[in-house]
């Protein structure tokens, strides 16, 4: 048997340890790409093409590109401007910009699927264009897409391991160096598997379950 | 910030290695969506749970996790990949288990009545699914495929952490030498964003062939 | 939906009605006591039916009555819960083994199938094929026949619709009445003893209706073929059946030669459907 379970049981807490600042850093990348894809996705409708021009085109590109050499360039390139930053922090705003560009599009498909009729009913009743949307319109957007962003949170937790590559002691990066010191990879990196599996999962059975809780308030 | 001209060589012979690596797992993934796809729908339940297992696996680790325990776990178990087969397996998997789940919806798309049009003149079901049901169902898979490649087109970045010389890694490379890393890493990420644009007007050709016919309208 | 009531009608005394198939003849379909339900629904509640050879029947009543159904268990897009169907005298969801009858699989299932071919409403033909690989595709690819021959045979069908000049369309750029035209050929094709037609003119635009009663009413003259046909077109079931049978909550009420049935119903139902279809 090549699995060593003394070894595997000692690095588990180290691991366990590690795995909170995965999921710390997935939900702050996560409160940022829902706030700035809001913003996104507002700029993109806004009809001014001076904005949505531009923002849709860095949307784009920042969707295409990969997450890995955005955190360098962020890593790398932020210092240079006279921003000091933590690894962890980059890492955070790296998350949150890349699926930013994500969230943008669930929002602009639920603010899509408001009828139109809801605006013009809102502007018949002299209600001002920032009330209209903050009580009718968002109100009535969101509920269907919160289970598609919930699995953008998921999304952004496997992604959390790109974070190793700029130094922050995720779980990945932890496992490494545990793995590089006794030259046992097999241990850490399988555990490290299996802890993603275990969050994924649970994680989607959370949210199957708040889809059909949301669907059948809807029906009421 | 703009790079100076010299530099273009070594990012191209980059950029050439993650095309291919994108080529080949996009092969293998597209094999492994077909298959999985289809069992995921097979009238027997242990190839369905086959199917589902392989699914949920890929899907609930992450692509780094995967490529990391195939390349550092892996040996221990007498099978030592070099690195680009891990790199064109592990992405070409785990792209393949989201591709499956495309695969099945595109499937589950068509109306009833063309599996019923297909039983009354006899066809068997396999010769059904291959002549009539896929035929119109890869139409239909063809704009989230476009996606799901540029999901591996990023993901491929992870491949300069197991040592490949791909773009990425040879912008790592220049920025270590010559520490200019404001354009090194924009002009990787332009790289990135123009291969992409590559992929979508492949796809978009596709499309435009695949559909020959059909789109045409009710022309009498 | 007319009445989704899973509770079973009155027994109708028996009317004594004579059967319009020749006696003595061997039936080429024979249902009996064929039931259906889906869910709590009674689909079709112990039916028996019998259609001599090139007999054309017609099948009318509410909707909901069980009349598609029994074209779909017929075609084994459904399988009956209980009854036996047999085409020329062979069992179709059972086959012999041992001196007893046990469900079919797939081979029986799709030797029996040989026999029975069947048109839709909505037409359903193959969107990514021409109108002539629709009509060969399953020639060639279910019955071996050789390309050459399943062309040349397409082609002589496509005539006797009247497209022979649409063979390299796709489906998309024909009208309704047409694609159903391609969808009788694609059907006959197969050579089939039986020709299902369930609804096939009530998805189409007025106008084009015509043109496909035309084809089904040369079918009827100049084929042997069997010839079942759920329809709501009364004046064509009256010009086109040997016999009409009235369905109602999954049973055939009344049945009988078109001129009797249409002009002196005995059922109260049959008169008071007859009466509301023919208002309308």
């Amino acid at each position: 048997m090549i699995w060593d379970w003394d070894y595997a049981l000692a690095v588990l807490p180290k691991l366990l340890d590690a795995l909170i600042v995965t999921v710390q850093a997935a939900l702050a990348g996560f409160a940022i790409a829902l706030v700035l894809g809001l913003m996104i996705a507002l700029a993109r409708r806004s009809g001014k093409l001076w904005l949505s021009i531009p923002v849709g085109a860095i949307a784009e590109f920042i969707r295409s590109t990969p997450l890995l050499v955005q955190l360098y360039f962020l890593f790398f390139v932020m210092p240079g401007f006279g921003v000091q930053t933590t690894p962890f922090i980059t890492g955070v705003i790296g998350l949150g910009l890349h699926y930013a560009t994500y969230t943008a599009e669930v929002y602009r498909a639920g603010l899509d699927a408001v009828p139109r009729g809801q605006w013009e009913a809102a502007w018949a009743l002299d209600f001002s264009p920032l009330h209209t949307f903050r009580s009718i319109i968002l109100p009535q957007a969101l509920p269907p897409i919160v289970p598609v962003l919930g699995n953008y949170l998921i999304a952004i937790f496997k992604d959390t391991p790109l974070l190793s590559a700029i130094t922050v002691l995720e779980m990945m990066q932890v496992a490494k160096i545990e793995g590089s010191e006794t030259f046992q990879y097999l241990e850490p990196l399988t555990i490290v598997g299996l802890l993603f599996l275990i969050v994924s999962l649970i994680s989607a059975v959370l949210i199957g379950r708040l889809e059909n809780h949301l669907g059948a308030l809807r029906r009421i | 910030m703009f790079l100076p001209i010299e530099f273009y060589g070594n990012l191209l012979q980059g950029a050439l290695i993650t095309i291919q690596i994108t080529a080949m797992a996009g092969l293998l993934a597209a094999i492994c969506a077909l298959v999985a796809g289809l069992a995921r729908m097979s009238p027997w339940r242990v190839v369905r749970g086959i199917a589902v297992t392989y699914i949920e696996f890929f899907r609930g680790t992450s692509a780094l996790v995967q490529l990391f325990w195939l390349f550092y776990a892996l040996p221990l178990f007498g099978l030592s990949l070099s690195p680009m087969t891990v790199a064109v397996i592990g992405l070409g998997l785990h792209i393949g288990a989201y591709g499956a789940e495309v695969v099945r919806s595109a499937v589950l798309a068509i109306p009833r009545g063309q599996h019923e049009a297909a039983l009354a003149l006899n066809m068997p079901p396999a010769l059904a699914m291959r002549r009539v049901i896929l035929p119109q169902a890869v139409v239909a898979m063809l704009p989230p495929f476009n996606n799901l490649m540029i999901e591996l087109l990023k993901a491929t970045a992870l491949v300069s952490l197991i040592t490949i010389t791909d773009l990425t890694f040879q912008g790592q490379l220049l920025n270590t030498a010559t520490l200019k890393t404001a354009p090194i890493f924009l002009a990787v990420l332009v790289f990135y964003f123009l291969i992409a644009l590559g992929i979508t007007s492949v796809f978009r050709t596709l499309e435009r062939r695949l559909s020959v016919g059909r789109l045409k309208g009710m022309a009498r | 939906m007319s009445n989704p009531s899973p509770v079973r009608h009155q027994t109708q005394p028996d009317l004594d009605m004579p059967q319009a198939a020749p006696s003595g003849a061997k039936p080429m379909i024979r249902f009996k006591g064929i039931c259906k339900s889906f869910g709590s629904l009674v689909v079709l509640d112990d039916l028996d039916l019998d259609i001599a050879p090139a007999e054309k029947v017609a099948l009318i009543g509410p909707s909901g009555s069980g009349k598609s159904t029994l074209l779909r268990v017929l075609m084994t897009l459904e399988r009956p819960d209980k009854g036996v169907i047999e085409i020329d005298g062979a069992p179709l969801w059972h086959m012999p083994k041992n001196g007893n009858l046990v469900p079919a699989d797939a081979r029986h299932l799709r030797e029996m199938r040989k026999n029975v071919g069947m048109v839709f409403q909505q037409f359903n033909l193959f969107p990514h094929m021409t109108v002539l690989r629709n009509v060969t595709e399953a020639p060639v690819h279910v019955l071996g026949m050789d390309k050459e021959e399943a062309d040349a045979r397409a082609r002589d069908l496509l005539d006797m619709v009247g497209l022979r000049d649409k063979v390299n369309h796709y489906p998309a750029q024909l009208s309704g009445g047409q694609q159903q035209r391609v969808a009788i050929a694609r059907a006959l094709a197969m050579r089939p003893r039986v020709m299902l037609f369930d609804e096939v003119t009530s998805a189409l635009d007025p106008e084009t209706v015509g043109e496909v009663l035309n084809v089904i009413r040369d079918l009827a003259h100049e084929h042997n073929l069997t010839m079942l046909m759920v329809t709501h077109q009364m004046g064509f079931a009256r010009e086109f059946a040997d016999r009409v049978c009235f369905f109602y909550q999954g049973r055939i009420l009344e049945q009988g030669p078109p001129d009797r049935l249409f002009n002196h119903p005995q059922n109260e139902r049959t008169q008071a459907f007859l009466r509301a279809v023919l208002e309308s």
